[in-house]
């Protein structure tokens, strides 16, 4: 094991990648010299050559979509979109072409591709810069989601998604860029689609992903204090969601909130929140709550970014209403 | 560039093929026959065959969704691609794709695609990988008049060109962007005009002589191979018919289509065969003859082909 930060466990699951698959290629805005706009990529252009860590142009549209083409055509591109606000600008090239070339052609081409992108506030960077937009990609039959809230994950799962045959879209949060942690070393794979019990607990299952595992963990400790037994769930990946373990995790403690930092409507939340409603409606002994932010863009002041947050005391708050 | 009798007799039987094909599609939606609509590549024919006759089966092409002729001319089988007009199980995508989503990767034909412009980035991207693994292979990258003016258009020749990319942008010029004429939607006479803003070679040719689309496209190819990086080539072309089928085309100039009907590209290179004398009239009767029973038998395995089975809605959604 290795102590490292999140961005460099990120880091370290493309290079092994790299390093064991020739076809695996890197670009993006800034990638190369600059080492990333958070500093995700540095040192790969000086390992790998410019012909693998490539600077491109201002142009994601052009970035993604060149990316299903030379996943077509036989390479592993890890495309990085600067931030995933951005993705708009690349929608078609994910929502159109990446995700159903598969589907529409009966099963014929393999699409073996990874847009990383970090998501989330806690900068004072505004609406335009801070968004969790997740539930717009786990709503797109043929894209996987996946969300590490720790480095030992950023790395198994960004080597789990190279490794894959599907588009995968990795969202890196930026509140978790230089958190430290264990990180096994050389090859280390998180499987795609399996959750993770973070805390183990008996009394509510709270799930939380990217960031708002922390938070969680937060909260479920002040919860300890006060004589509640919170176990935390992390899903790692959205999208395919490990389901038997939200439901088995409700069954044990009969009792869910759901945590993300994403605006409630449609959230990716209210789909968990539905899952369980179908397929675990017995298990519950209390209504689902969730904790999210509210339906507005995300403001600058901190002290509106900070009230717009989700955070421990609103989780410890929705928690004890279940008691 | 002096062309073999070969070559010119393929690139006919090439033409009729397409021609053929696409009557008989116009003929069965007609009827009712084939669900969804079809695009129909009449009048365009010497586009995709002068392109693709400079590729081989390595090369790679990206389409339109007016792509029968260029699968055709790319390789594609026309009975696979028949069934997957009328959604069979037989089809190339198994009835999932159905006429604009038609692809053979095996084949280099990264699909016909639905979006406009949306294969631009995606011939990019192709021609990076064929740049990388230093294959020789280049990508034909065929896109309309109205796909030129999407912010695709600028971002893929831009990238390509950065990046000496062996990419052949074919513009296919046939003056309408659904119904908006080209006067309504650029500024410019020449799309290949547009070549300059990206520091590549930009031509502009009669795309109804499949010669002059062959000779353009043999001398990107070339450079494309060498490393020199892509080219943009605008093919000046008309579509007989509508947008669509069952489009009436009411914003079409009457005088127009027929002046461009007179232009038709297989009647023109049929009297060149002649004239050079590299084939006789009862030596084109048997191209067409050969073409009308090859598409009859793909709309027989068609018709005879089973339906998709309804369990197969939730299978190729993601790979193993």
């Amino acid at each position: 094991m290795a102590q490292m930060t999140y961005a460099e466990a990120i880091r370290d699951g493309m290079r092994v990648e790299m390093q064991r698959d020739p076809n695996v290629i890197l670009y993006g805005e800034d990638v190369g010299l600059f080492g990333g706009c958070f500093g995700v990529t540095a040192g790969l252009l000086q390992e790998f050559g410019p012909e693998r860590v490539i600077d491109t142009p201002i142009t994601e549209t052009a970035i993604v979509g060149s990316a299903v083409g030379a996943a077509a055509a036989g390479l592993r591109p890890i495309a990085e979109v600067m931030f995933v606000d951005f993705m708009g600008v690349c929608m078609d090239e994910l929502l159109n072409q990446a995700a159903k070339m598969r589907y529409m052609f009966g099963g014929k081409a393999r699409l073996p591709l990874v847009v990383r992108t970090p998501c989330g506030a806690g900068m004072s960077a505004a609406a335009q810069h801070s968004q969790s937009l997740e539930a717009l990609f786990t709503h797109i039959p043929g894209l996987k989601v996946v969300m590490p809230s720790d480095p030992a994950d950023a790395k198994g799962l960004m080597v789990a998604a190279i490794k894959d045959d599907n588009p995968v879209i990795y969202i890196e949060h930026k509140q978790l860029l230089n958190v430290s942690g264990e990180v096994p070393e050389g090859e280390y794979l998180v499987p795609l689609s399996q959750a993770e019990i973070k805390r183990e607990g008996s009394d509510v299952t709270i799930v939380a992903w990217s960031w708002m595992v922390s938070k969680a963990l937060a909260a479920a400790e002040i919860l300890a204090k006060e004589g509640i037994n919170a176990e935390v769930l992390d899903p790692r990946t959205l999208v395919p969601l490990d389901k038997e373990a939200i439901l088995k995790s409700v069954g044990k403690t009969g009792k869910l909130v759901i945590v993300h930092e994403a605006v409630r409507t449609n959230g990716f939340g209210a789909e968990i929140a539905a899952i369980v409603a179908d397929e675990g409606f017995d298990l519950l002994d209390a209504p689902i709550k969730r904790v999210t932010a509210p339906d507005t863009p995300i403001p600058f002041a901190p002290v509106l970014e900070s009230a717009y947050l989700p955070n421990e005391e609103k989780i410890v708050k929705a928690v004890k209403e279940l008691f | 560039m002096e062309l073999t009798k070969e070559k010119l007799l393929s690139m006919y039987r090439t033409m009729v093929r397409i021609r053929t094909f696409e009557l008989k599609v116009a003929e069965l939606f007609a009827a009712g026959k084939v669900p969804g609509f079809v695009h129909l590549y009449v009048g365009e024919e010497a586009v995709a065959t002068g392109v693709c006759a400079n590729l081989t089966d390595q090369d790679y092409i990206t389409s339109t969704h007016r792509g029968h002729g260029h699968l055709i001319a790319k390789g594609g089988q026309t009975k696979l691609m028949m069934a997957e007009i009328f959604g069979r199980a037989t089809g190339y995508c198994k009835g999932k794709g159905g006429s604009m989503h038609i692809a053979d990767v095996g084949l280099g034909i990264l699909g016909a695609n639905g979006i406009v412009g949306a294969g631009q980035p995606i011939a990019t991207g192709a021609g990076l990988a064929c740049k990388y693994k230093k294959t020789n292979r280049v990508v034909a990258c065929f896109f309309g008049d109205g796909a030129s003016n999407r912010g695709t258009f600028h971002e893929a020749l831009n990238m390509a060109s950065i990046w000496k990319l062996p990419v052949i942008y074919v513009a296919e010029n046939n003056m309408y962007g659904i119904s908006n004429y080209q006067r309504n939607h650029m500024n410019v006479a020449d799309i290949a005009d547009r070549a300059a803003a990206y520091g590549i070679p930009g031509v502009a040719v009669d795309g109804n002589d499949v010669v002059a689309v062959y000779e353009a496209a043999a001398e990107a190819v070339a450079r494309a191979r060498k490393g020199d990086g892509p080219s943009l080539i605008e093919c000046k072309t008309w579509r007989h018919r509508g947008h669509f089928e069952g489009d009436p085309a009411i914003y079409k100039n009457p005088e127009e289509q027929a002046a461009w009907l007179k232009k038709d590209p297989i009647p023109r290179l049929e009297a060149k065969l002649l004239d050079l004398k590299y084939a006789t009239q009862a030596d084109l009767d048997q191209v067409q003859a050969e073409a009308t029973a090859e598409i009859e038998e793909a709309v027989k395995f068609a018709e005879s082909s089973p339906i998709p089975s309804a369990d197969d809605v939730l299978t190729d959604v993601y790979a193993d």
